[in-house]
């Protein structure tokens, strides 16, 4: 009868699941807003996105793509092998990668501050609308992105302190699955950011 | 309302309230976890915040007692409807029943012992209150209460210098407890159904529940990224809804009605469930079409998630989106009326009682039915032109909020209460409270839909001379309404602290929570029980407190 | 179960971020919005397939909640653009 006697881990994981459904529903409430002002002016959105660099971008995909690795290899490093410490360094490395990202995003942004590239800036007030509506939801969308790399850095520097201390072991490792399906989600989201902001032909 | 019994050493009569004695008193119920405990805090924080914003209707209501009352100013009036807005949508109608009998009598009904994630529902509570504060000091702090209307449309809200970011982000929390509320019940339902509990066994109540907390996981997020754009445009200037950056301001109104349509979804729903379980206990009959009114409910969750833009035919919308949301506005009436008739067939060859909880069922039917046609009124493009934004609309949606979930609430409130609290109310006392209610309910918003038909607009706070009298009979249904209301609520609180002790089924109900104490034990079941046939089986005998097996 | 297929498929993720940013530099008109898309989908459901296990998923449930994410987004984006598309 007891809660314990059920699997909490299957609880945690269809818990989880349904969380990262919110999660896509938030990110997709701005694809909704992307999509319609794509439609509206084509030719505008491609022009703005020749002020990114394709190079930046393409890095930071790589960047993720790769902690995502990492991160999936940690998981399979304490439950598979039972290898808790080369579990926390490849923990390490993903939040390492998280960094990464966010110094090459500090770039991209800095960039576009000093071209007058940002809402309410002179410069983007010259540009034609579709420009300022680009910018505008570059700004958020990737900004909220970013938001939540550096709450899965948090979330995954707590795992790498409790696998360290040996608070998650191979048989209590729920949270580490969990906290590993929400790095993915924010790899997934920054797979369909990178084309839609990076490459508009 | 809980901690003065509690504190007053009624231990051995609510052995839920204090664990065994381990979590006493009020710190003991604003730490605990367990799903009973959080239902009764969150039906003591809805009912309160339902009494505020009961008010503030009733200060409306005197302000159009004439067309030249200066009882309140413009700006004071248009704060009045968006806060009593934002108090009943948010903070009572969309959480109402999930929280407080999801909370309470899912677990029970699929025979388990708590929720899946019992510390997740306690978080969501405090996310809830801490929603509910900022709104409320919203109205009292800073530059001053919001007055944009609870739909917070753009341009307006990007320029009102009001509270609107503080208002804004209270609901952003509620949100988010609404979310993690149905994150919880969709596992619960999943994950803690006891042996032989199939789906097709589960009572139509938990389907309700179920469907509904569906649509507050996949929809409530993008009310929540609106929000969060409000705030950005006001601060930044990003330029998504400006007109001025080629922004669109239809554009918002989409995403706004993308979450406030299936929002009224979650809100009747849970109430349509329960108005499923007691069609078969008062009739002593099974439901008519069990599988029928079950899929009717994802239905009803999956179509009306398609139908949004029925709010924005006058807005600027394109002829062609406004047809296309039209004819799918007229398939979502198409399962709610399935159940309507699978109710009332219930009854056919049935026995029916009309107690008490029966009585709000029935009254259930009436005025949803009546809202429900109001709604094809809306729906229909021409004569939507000539009724957006009157009365009409305001009439159509109390009769359907007020009328439908709120008289489901009621009809939980008198079923459930012998459950919740073993205690017995007065049944002729809560015949005439729903009476009154009924008529009165009628008197109120018929008028309404009078009023609107006959061009009076909506959030004015005054009106041609002509429309006085109706005015003037509405503002008089609203305080005899309201009489009804203390009526009906006096009655149960005095059952609370002085009524006869109820016995475990004093229904005959069938589903689980009637085979078990009343009221429930910490742990709800003595052992796990093991379903052998559906919820709504009867025997043939109908004497109050026969176990249905 | 080896940790090598995680491997390959962070080869293949790296192989279709190539061909995408490859595929954008050549100006190929209305089709690019359709290629890039399917490519970020197909790099999507591998990163859920074998990153996050979906693949090895026995519950039916977790195996469908993408997809029904997918359909809701999809439903929302095709009835706004109904308006959108036709002002």
């Amino acid at each position: 009868m007891e809660l314990e006697a059920r699997d909490q881990k299957v609880f945690s994981r269809v818990g989880m699941w349904l969380f990262l459904l919110s999660e896509i529903l938030i990110f997709g409430g701005l694809f909704l807003v992307y999509a319609m002002y794509r439609a509206k002016h084509p030719a505008d959105f491609h022009a703005a996105s020749m002020e990114l660099s394709r190079f930046d971008g393409t890095l930071n995909t790589t960047i993720l793509l790769t902690s995502s690795l990492t991160a999936v290899l940690a998981i399979f490093s304490l439950q598979e092998l039972n290898k808790p410490r080369r579990a926390a360094l490849y923990l390490a490395a993903t939040i390492g990668f998280g960094f990464a990202f966010l110094v090459v995003k500090a770039f991209e942004w800095g960039a576009k501050f000093q071209h007058g590239l940002y809402p309410r800036a002179a410069e983007l007030g010259t540009r034609p609308h579709g420009e300022i509506l680009y910018f505008g939801l570059y700004f958020t969308m990737t900004g909220l992105h970013a938001l939540h790399v550096i709450i899965g850095m948090v979330v995954l520097s707590v795992m790498l302190a409790w696998v360290l201390g040996k608070k998650v072991t191979q048989q209590r490792s729920a949270v580490l699955e969990n906290a590993g399906l929400y790095w993915h989600l924010v790899d997934i989201i920054w797979i369909f950011l990178f084309p839609l902001f990076y490459l508009i032909s | 309302m809980a901690s003065h019994a509690e504190s007053a050493g009624h231990h051995t009569a609510f052995p839920w309230f204090t664990d065994h004695g381990r979590r006493p008193g009020l710190r003991g119920f604003l730490t605990s976890t367990n799903h009973k405990r959080i239902g009764m805090l969150y039906m003591a924080a809805v009912l309160s915040f339902f009494t505020i914003a009961v008010i503030l209707g009733v200060l409306m209501r005197i302000q159009m007692l004439s067309p030249d009352s200066t009882f309140l100013t413009g700006q004071a009036y248009n704060a009045m409807f968006t806060v009593h807005g934002i108090i009943m949508i948010f903070l009572v109608v969309i959480p109402g029943i999930p929280t407080i009998f999801g909370n309470f009598f899912l677990p029970i009904l699929i025979g388990g012992e708590d929720m899946s994630f019992p510390r997740l529902n306690l978080f969501s509570w405090y996310l809830y209150m801490t929603g509910a504060f900022v709104v409320l000091a919203s109205l009292v702090l800073g530059t001053g209460p919001v007055d944009t209307g609870w739909t917070f449309y753009v341009p307006y809200s990007l320029k009102s210098t009001v509270n609107v970011p503080l208002a804004v982000f209270g609901v952003f929390l509620l949100g988010m407890s609404s979310i993690l509320t149905g994150i919880n019940i969709v596992t619960t339902t999943h994950q803690m159904r006891a042996p032989g509990m199939s789906f097709f066994r589960m009572p139509l109540s938990v389907w309700g529940l179920y469907s509904t907390a569906w649509v507050q996981v996949l929809a409530t997020p993008v009310i929540g990224i609106t929000l969060v754009l409000i705030m950005l445009e006001r601060l930044f200037g990003i330029g998504v809804f400006d007109a001025s950056k080629g922004g669109d301001p239809i554009l918002y109104q989409h995403l706004f009605w993308i979450y406030s349509h299936p929002a009224v979804y979650i809100m009747i729903l849970p109430a349509m469930g329960i108005i499923s379980d007691l069609f078969p206990v008062f009739s002593r009959k099974n439901i008519f079409g069990y599988k029928t009114i079950a899929f009717s409910s994802l239905a009803i969750a999956s179509v009306g998630s398609l139908v949004w833009g029925h709010h924005m035919y006058v807005s600027g919308q394109s002829d062609t989106a406004s047809i296309v949301f039209s004819f799918l506005t007229f398939l979502v009436a198409v399962p709610s009326a399935i159940k309507v008739f699978n109710w009332v067939a219930t009854m056919y060859k049935g026995s029916v009682k009309v107690d008490p909880p029966f009585l709000y069922a029935l009254g259930f039917i009436a005025l949803f039915a009546i809202g429900g046609l109001t709604g094809l009124v809306l729906g229909a493009l021409s004569t939507d032109v000539h009724t957006h934004d009157t009365y009409f609309v305001v009439g159509h949606f109390h009769y359907i909020i007020f009328g439908g979930m709120g008289f489901g609430l009621f009809a939980a409130l008198h079923y459930w209460f012998p459950k919740m609290f073993g205690k017995t109310y007065d049944f002729k006392f809560a015949t005439v409270s729903f009476i009154v209610l009924f008529v009165e309910f009628n008197l109120f918003y018929m008028t309404m839909l009078i009023l609107g038909w006959a061009g009076m607009p909506r959030r004015y706070y005054s009106y041609l001379p002509k429309y006085t009298d109706l005015q003037v009979i509405a503002t008089v249904g609203s305080w005899i309404m309201v009489g009804g209301l203390g009526m009906m609520f006096g009655n149960l609180v005095h059952a609370f602290f002085r009524g006869k002790k109820a016995e475990a089924n004093p229904w005959g109900g069938a589903t689980l929570e009637w085979q078990i104490s009343s009221p429930p034990s910490f742990e709800n079941f003595e052992k796990v029980p093991v379903i052998t046939h559906g919820p709504y089986v009867f025997a043939k005998e109908a004497k109050a407190g026969e176990k249905g097996k | 179960m080896s940790h090598v297929r995680y491997f390959y498929v962070w080869i293949a993720l790296l192989v279709l971020t190539a061909i995408t940013v490859t595929t954008a530099g050549l100006n190929v008109g209305r089709v690019g919005i359709i290629v890039v898309l399917v490519i970020a989908a197909t790099k999507s459901t591998m990163v859920l397939l074998w990153f996050m296990h979906l693949r090895s998923e026995k519950r039916l449930l977790l195996k469908l909640l993408v997809p029904i994410a997918i359909a809701t987004l999809a439903i929302f984006i095709g009835l706004t653009y109904t308006d959108i598309l036709t002002r």
